[in-house]
């Protein structure tokens, strides 16, 4: 199904032989004879390959460019897609004293030399001056071919992802060619994504058909599509303009594309509010990240420690310096970020909880003045060996990307490990409290500290244990927040308020109230943003919070069973 | 106990040796500071620069302050971290009335709104902001804002016997949702930048030393009655009954008082208090901004209390002064040790000082002389 065509170019009167485009292709194109008379054709049986296009085209018309694409594209040759590829971006170059062929970049060790690439091999050719070369030229109907050709080369591609690319790429401006492409591609796409695609692209492309019934057909088509395209493009058929006209002239489409956009719409609202339901938990869980420690010092131990955030910071401040340490292995820091910054927080937890909080149990006020001194101290000592400035922290390549379900619904991962990072966290110390013998001695030194005495517990131990364990897993929170936000010694003090009230609208001593708590404000904290902005959101928070606590004192989930405060 | 209303502050103030001590102090300071700033020539070695005498007069304002969280916290048990809050709501509707003095002054002139709502293109004047170009109006809002907030607060908060740890941490979250709130654009309050630029208070530059000096004055007698009061009030009857709640809630409640009643309007009290302090604070420092709100400057106030002892009155003055002082005199000799310092100061004062330096030095003059002085 080849037709053997010749041309003759008028400037360099190179003959040449091509091998043509499938028929299909060619009548879609509508591509005219090409002059030239047939009985000069002197090589007429000889197959052009790639070195032969390639010498034809410096010397080459815009026009005769074009038929070039076309056999370039022909030849099959796998490094085609390169040269055309750098013929699109202005780099493909014509060494000047022997009309050689390259594609050439700028080098990258030295910027005013090229570095060139053989477009026969792909093999690289050393770098020269750019002054012996000059750009093989294209206007912006041959970019526009080159597109096209560029786009049916990657069709064919075995990868389903750089087919749909392709299909991206090619929608971005249909015309009747690239649309018969598709149409063809799709009688053998097998991948689901691709053909669906293709399948949204044309129904697009039939909007604009004369024939009612072929939009009609288009919109009805469309009517579970969540391309933002098809959404604008069907609001505008069913919306009258400034004149009073419809988009759409004829009725019975018009009320078939309001149809396909009550479905759409619905799919939309349904994947906003999963998508509000996971930013909102991912949220809470950085809430229930920065409460979780709190739950048991506060919760459990009923001490007020306002250096909680300085924990939490100093766990973020380990994950700094543990990547300093490895910066070979960015990858790993943060697996071995956190075991150390669970060290490092829980043992000057510990140091508090001798040096300064053992000393007042039973003045709570006292206990709060006390440690807002240690969060002042440990601010600035950070400051004083950091740095006032926040510290850059790496986020490796596993925890980066974004996780794209549709087109309305795209979530980053950070988000998600957030989620899971928070809850296994929070399964883990409920472990650790409920079927360990550690937690088991904190819950009877919380409850009854004189009758857990009487018993053999060592309460003092217990103390500073239970106090570790808290401040460690704020140590923990702070690895996680590193990845959040911006890592500086005000890090603790912006969480303080926030876990506090969470703590305390969970229910203080109890952890499943913490974790409730935090994903709900988070949730709510969501729900609310595109109504009133982030920042009224969060005051509505507060006062919900301060209003709550009016009503249940106690929390979400009290405490049954414990005697009245003194 | 039978004293009439005129004569019951000079009767508190009989028992009250250092209460007395310090309204001398404080009138020496009200005449001398002004004279020595005013009289002298710059050159001469009596002269008091007009940057001390503002910095001594900014501290009057936090020793009113203190005076305020010194009655909830020292005699009713009330940890307010929000306190801060009514202090900036005062000075901010003091920075009101200033912003309307400036008038056609600003940097764009218009004769009603001030220059950060022509900046935000807005094109009339929010209704909160009517009325603030009388000086009366100002102050009667200044009163009001932050007693009705207190009011309001301490009504849900006192009625639900919310108390301890938890009121504490529910007045941190106020004034930290005032913070936001305060923070925003839309709120017609500056946002960030607050308010600054202060041209003149009745008529008179806020640049001259006669208004500096007369601010001063004004300073001394606002901590001066707020001391009177706030005494008065601790040796009233209904001062006893606050102690009582202090020291046993339950039992105070128990025995017929209406505990809630006598929480709030000691609140209320207090709040209206640190809202003249704020006030008085903001023509003398020449700005207002949201970081007022900041809750880490509640706890400051709380600390200036405790390291004066709290319960005295005069020992939250005492503490106030100590403090500030340190803070202006490290920030500026080595400005990273006062953070040190100040966590120190908590800590230490927490751990070795239950009753602050005034208890301290009490308590010694008592070892001294057993039975001479009782509580």
């Amino acid at each position: 199904m080849t037709k053997i065509r010749s041309c003759s170019m008028p400037g360099a009167l190179i003959l040449m032989l091509a091998l043509g485009l499938p028929g299909d292709l060619t009548s879609a194109q509508g591509v005219a004879p090409v002059s030239g008379d047939p009985a000069t054709n002197a090589a007429a049986d000889a197959k052009p390959d790639l070195r032969s296009l390639l010498a034809a085209l410096p010397t080459a018309s815009f026009a005769d460019k074009r038929q070039l694409i076309q056999q370039l594209l022909a030849l099959g040759d796998p490094h085609v897609r390169a040269v055309l590829q750098a013929f699109l971006s202005d780099s493909l170059v014509v060494r000047t004293r022997d009309q050689h062929v390259f594609l050439g970049t700028i080098s990258e060790e030295h910027a005013d030399q090229l570095q060139l690439t053989d477009p026969l091999t792909s093999a690289t050719a050393g770098t020269e001056s750019p002054d012996d070369f000059t750009t093989i030229g294209v206007n912006n109907q041959l970019r526009k071919e080159l597109r096209v050709a560029l786009a049916q080369y990657d069709l064919a591609s075995p990868d389903a992802g750089v087919r749909l690319a392709a299909v991206k790429e090619m929608l971005r401006a249909l015309e009747p060619r690239t649309q018969q492409m598709l149409r063809d591609r799709l009688s053998q796409e097998r991948d689901s994504a691709v053909k669906r695609e293709i399948q949204v692209g044309l129904a697009l492309a039939d909007l604009d058909s004369e024939q009612a019934a072929t939009r009609l057909a288009a919109v009805t088509e469309l009517a579970n599509s969540l391309n933002p395209d098809v959404y604008n493009r069907l609001s505008a058929m069913v919306e009258k303009s400034g004149e009073g006209v419809y988009g759409e002239p004829d009725p019975g489409v018009r009320a078939a594309a309001a149809k396909s956009l009550r479905s759409i719409e619905h799919y939309r609202s349904f994947y906003a509010a999963i998508q509000t339901l996971i930013y909102g938990l991912s949220q809470g869980s950085v809430l229930v990240l920065a409460a979780i420690g709190l739950a048991i010092t506060f919760g459990v131990m009923g001490v007020i420690n306002m250096a909680h955030g300085e924990l939490m910071m100093l766990g973020a401040y380990t994950t700094y310096v543990v990547q300093l340490l490895m910066p070979d292995h960015i990858a790993a820091s943060i697996l071995v970020a956190i075991p150390a910054a669970f060290l490092v927080s829980g043992l000057v937890g510990v140091a508090i909880e001798r040096g300064i909080v053992r000393y007042l149990y039973g003045r709570p006020l006292e206990t709060l003045l006390a440690t807002f001194g240690v969060s002042l101290i440990l601010q600035q000592a950070v400051r004083d060996i950091f740095s006032a400035n926040n510290r850059p922290v790496i986020t490796p390549d596993w925890l980066a990307g974004t996780l794209q379900i549709n087109d309305v619904l795209a979530i980053t991962y950070n988000r998600l490990y957030i989620i899971g990072f928070t809850f296994a966290l929070f399964l883990g110390l409920l472990a650790v409290m409920k079927r360990t013998r550690l937690g088991l001695e904190v819950r009877a030194v919380a409850q009854n500290r004189g009758m857990a005495k009487a018993m053999g517990v060592r309460t003092q131990w217990v103390d500073a244990l239970t106090f570790g364990l808290g401040s460690g897993i704020a140590g923990i929170a702070g690895v996680a927040l590193s990845q959040l936000t911006n890592v500086g010694p005000n890090l603790g003090q912006s969480y303080i308020v926030d876990s506090f009230m969470v703590v305390v609208f969970g229910g203080v001593g109890n952890l499943w109230g913490t974790e409730v708590g935090g994903n709900s404000l988070g949730i709510v904290n969501k729900v609310l943003e595109p109504y009133v902005g982030a920042v009224l959101a969060k005051i509505f928070v507060l006062v919900f919070l301060i209003l709550f606590i009016q009503r249940r004192p106690r929390g979400l989930f009290p405490q049954k069973g414990r005697g009245t405060d003194a | 106990m039978r004293e009439s209303f005129v004569n019951a502050p000079f009767a508190a103030l009989s028992a009250d040796r250092g209460g007395r001590w310090f309204l001398y102090l404080l009138l020496g300071t009200a005449v001398i500071v002004p004279l020595l700033n005013g009289l002298p020539g710059t050159e001469s070695a009596l002269h008091l620069s007009n940057y001390t005498m503002n910095l001594v007069g900014k501290y009057m304002t936090y020793a009113m302050l203190a005076i305020a969280v010194d009655l909830i916290w020292g005699y009713c048990g009330i940890l307010s971290l929000g306190h801060g809050a009514f202090f900036a709501l005062g000075g901010y509707a003091m920075g009101m009335y200033l912003m309307r003095q400036i008038g056609t002054r600003g940097v764009y002139g218009d004769p009603v709104l001030p220059d950060f709502m022509i900046f935000l293109n807005w094109k009339e004047l929010p209704w909160f902001w009517h009325g603030f170009q009388s000086f009366g109006y100002a102050v009667l809002m200044i009163l009001l804002v932050p007693g009705t907030l207190a009011l309001v607060f301490g009504f849900l908060a006192f009625r639900s016997r919310v108390s301890g740890v938890y009121l504490s941490i529910i007045t941190q979250a106020l004034t930290y949702a005032l913070m936001l709130a305060f923070f925003r654009n839309d709120m017609g309050f500056g946002g960030n930048n607050g308010f600054t630029d202060f041209k003149d208070i009745l008529g008179f530059s806020l640049q001259a030393p006669g208004t500096r000096a007369l601010l001063f004055v004004a300073t001394a007698l606002g901590l001066g009655s707020s001391y009177l009061l706030c005494r008065t009030v601790v040796s009233s009857r209904a001062g006893r009954v606050i102690e009582a709640i202090r020291d046993a809630e339950s039992r105070a409640r128990f025995l017929g008082y209406r505990v809630e009643s006598y929480k709030l309007w000691v609140f209320v009290l207090s709040a209206i208090i640190a809202g003249v302090a704020g006030a008085l604070y903001v023509p003398q420092v020449g700005i207002i901004n949201p970081g007022e709100f900041s809750p880490a400057n509640s706890i400051e106030i709380v600390i200036w209390v405790a390291i004066g002892g709290r319960g005295t009155l005069y020992g939250a003055v005492v503490g106030a002064f100590l403090v500030n002082f340190a803070k202006t005199y490290f920030t500026g000799a080595l400005p990273s040790f006062w953070l040190y310092a100040l966590g120190a100061l908590f800590i230490g004062v927490t751990l070795f000082l239950p009753h602050g330096v005034v208890g301290a030095i009490s308590r010694r003059a008592k070892r001294r002389a057993p039975g001479a002085l009782h509580e």
